[in-house]
């Protein structure tokens, strides 16, 4: 089968073809564009972006993102985990909020400061 | 009160440019904000992407903004935030907040750096009622990452631009359901890796040269129409579709924030709503330099940051009174390009120096090609140009030195 997919490394924006029984693209302009387009199409991942209820801090949320890339299958797992976190103020950037988010190996980490309100 | 320097506004732009000044010895230097914190936009830009160039990393907005703001606050930089610029005269700063109430501040020099705004839907005319559950995209992206409440259910969103793509995916992993974006234009305005993860990745309809023209609601939105639209973007007969929505977020553009400017009797561009400035970021007035999104509307905040490293770092020259006056030429702006910032270049400097500008719409296998008198100074391949991203080119110290008079930059269809 033949997935037809837009290469976003870069501005150009390649118009792929993957062929996935033998795992090769066309269509890209450059090395780059063929490594994502198999990446893309067998095991596409993402980084998530959220908040988490914040107590005590100058807001009521926190923002937060996966430190690494997630399948994008889990995208929603992902995001009912974060809604069922709550953390206290003060917070540091970069501090852990979830270890090991759904076995994927990645942490949940604080994307600011906050001080405490 | 008296300052060497004074920046108004906190975010990347003005973080950077009183930063660098500081490093080149500028030591009394003042950041003035409006808001309760420095970091400006980037705040509530939760999501990544930031910082590739500046940090060779991709950050999200509030780690881009803090790594900024350390940097500040490590510094001798002074900071007020909650505080408000009304008026700028002459060198004199009049500003007001709860702490020191009224103040007139004198400053040696000055950088503007207050960012921009977004239009509304006043601004782009669309007609019935006025109920509630219509947002700015920006406004309703603050309400959800900053104050923590969501704004709506069933969503429809005005406008394909970044910030538009950018919340679309933020409603839908909030659980809302994004029944569409609209797009008046045959082209999306956005980055293509944000229709691929904004959108498709969340099955999100994206409707090309179509417009809102109802709202109706009484109390909360209850549905919006949208119609297809021809080539002279009018809307036409018997294509309207009813999306029920309770939401509509409207992304339809920024407008650089220049009403000090105005006031200030600073000259602007009308191409890009901003200042007008030379290459050393200074604007129609001396000691008054200029950088960010009151220049023009960026796409990237690296490019943010480093015009206003390239301001901070002009205005101590100016304050070490090292700045040589020059002679000045105009950049004008022919096929294909909307604007260039800077607008003027001074002369006789041995400098390279980088000019932004965009394209009118999407173009391929096109050279941007720089001339003066006719006569060919500089040219570069471009493959693809989209007006949602903002070129670069550099004119080296060898090419301005060809320059004697006022230069043309224009889009040549490629060999
Ligand atoms: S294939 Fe290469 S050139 Fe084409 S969009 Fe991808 S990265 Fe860019």
């Amino acid at each position: 089968m033949i997935k037809k997919i837009t290469c976003t490394i870069c501005p150009i924006g390649c118009k792929l073809e993957v062929d996935i029984e033998k795992n090769t693209v066309t269509g890209h302009t450059c090395k780059r564009g063929e490594v994502y387009g198999i990446a893309e199409v067998t095991a596409p991942t993402r980084v998530i972006t959220s908040t988490v209820k914040l107590e005590g801090g100058i807001y009521p949320v926190l923002p937060v993102k996966t430190n690494g890339a997630i399948p994008k299958h889990l995208n929603f797992k992902c995001m009912e985990l974060i809604n069922q976190i709550q953390v206290k103020a003060p917070v540091k950037m970069g501090d852990i909020i979830a270890e090991n988010v759904l076995d994927t190996g990645v942490d949940l980490v604080a994307t600011r400061s906050i001080k405490k309100g | 009160m008296h300052y060497d320097l004074v920046v108004i506004g906190g975010g990347p732009a003005g973080l950077a440019a009183a930063y660098e000044a500081y490093e080149n010895g500028i030591s009394k230097v003042l950041i003035i904000e409006r808001e309760k914190e420095l970091g400006g936009i980037l705040n509530q830009c939760i999501h990544n992407g930031f910082g590739l160039h500046t940090f060779k990393e991709e950050l999200t907005g509030p780690e881009y903004a803090e790594r900024c703001i350390d940097k500040v606050m490590y510094s001798t930089i002074e900071v007020k935030t909650d505080t408000m610029v009304l008026n700028i005269e002459e060198k004199y700063i009049h500003a007001v907040n709860g702490v020191d109430g009224y103040m007139v501040i004198k400053a040696s020099a000055i950088i503007l750096a207050m960012g921009c705004r977004e239009r509304t839907r006043g601004a782009i005319h669309i007609p019935g009622y006025r109920p509630s559950g219509i947002f700015t995209a920006g406004a309703a992206q603050r309400y959800i990452n900053m104050e923590g409440y969501m704004v709506g259910r069933e969503v429809v969103i005005l406008g394909s631009g970044d910030i538009g793509l950018i919340m679309a995916r933020r409603m839908a992993l909030e659980g809302a359901k994004v029944k569409a974006v609209i797009e008046l234009m045959p082209y999306s305005n956005g980055l293509s890796r944000n229709i691929v993860q904004c959108l498709e990745d969340y099955d999100i309809p994206l409707y090309l040269s179509h417009t809102v023209t109802d709202v109706v609601g009484s109390g909360r939105l209850e549905k919006v129409v949208v119609q297809a639209v021809d080539e002279n973007r009018k809307p036409i007969l018997g294509t309207e579709k009813v999306f029920v929505c309770d939401t509509l977020l409207l992304s339809v553009g920024l407008i650089p924030e220049n009403e000090l400017s105005k006031n200030a009797g600073l000259r602007l561009d009308p191409r890009t709503n901003g200042l007008i400035v030379d290459e050393t970021m200074q604007t129609s007035e001396e000691g008054i330099f200029a950088c960010g999104n009151v220049l023009h509307v960026h796409d990237l905040v690296d490019f943010v940051t480093e015009e206003a490293q390239n301001a901070g770092r002009n205005a101590a020259l100016y304050l070490n009174g090292t700045s040589a006056k020059a002679k000045t030429v105009q950049v004008l702006n022919g096929n294909g390009i909307t604007y260039t910032v800077p607008q003027l270049i001074n002369l006789s400097k041995d400098i390279k120096i980088k000019l932004f500008m965009r394209v009118s719409r999407p173009y391929y296998n096109q050279e941007i090609v720089v001339k003066c008198k006719e006569q060919v100074i500089a040219s570069f391949k471009k493959k693809v140009l989209l007006p949602a991203e903002m070129q670069n080119i550099v004119l080296e110290t060898k090419q301005l030195r060809e320059i004697d008079g006022n230069i043309l930059i224009a889009l040549e269809e490629a060999e």
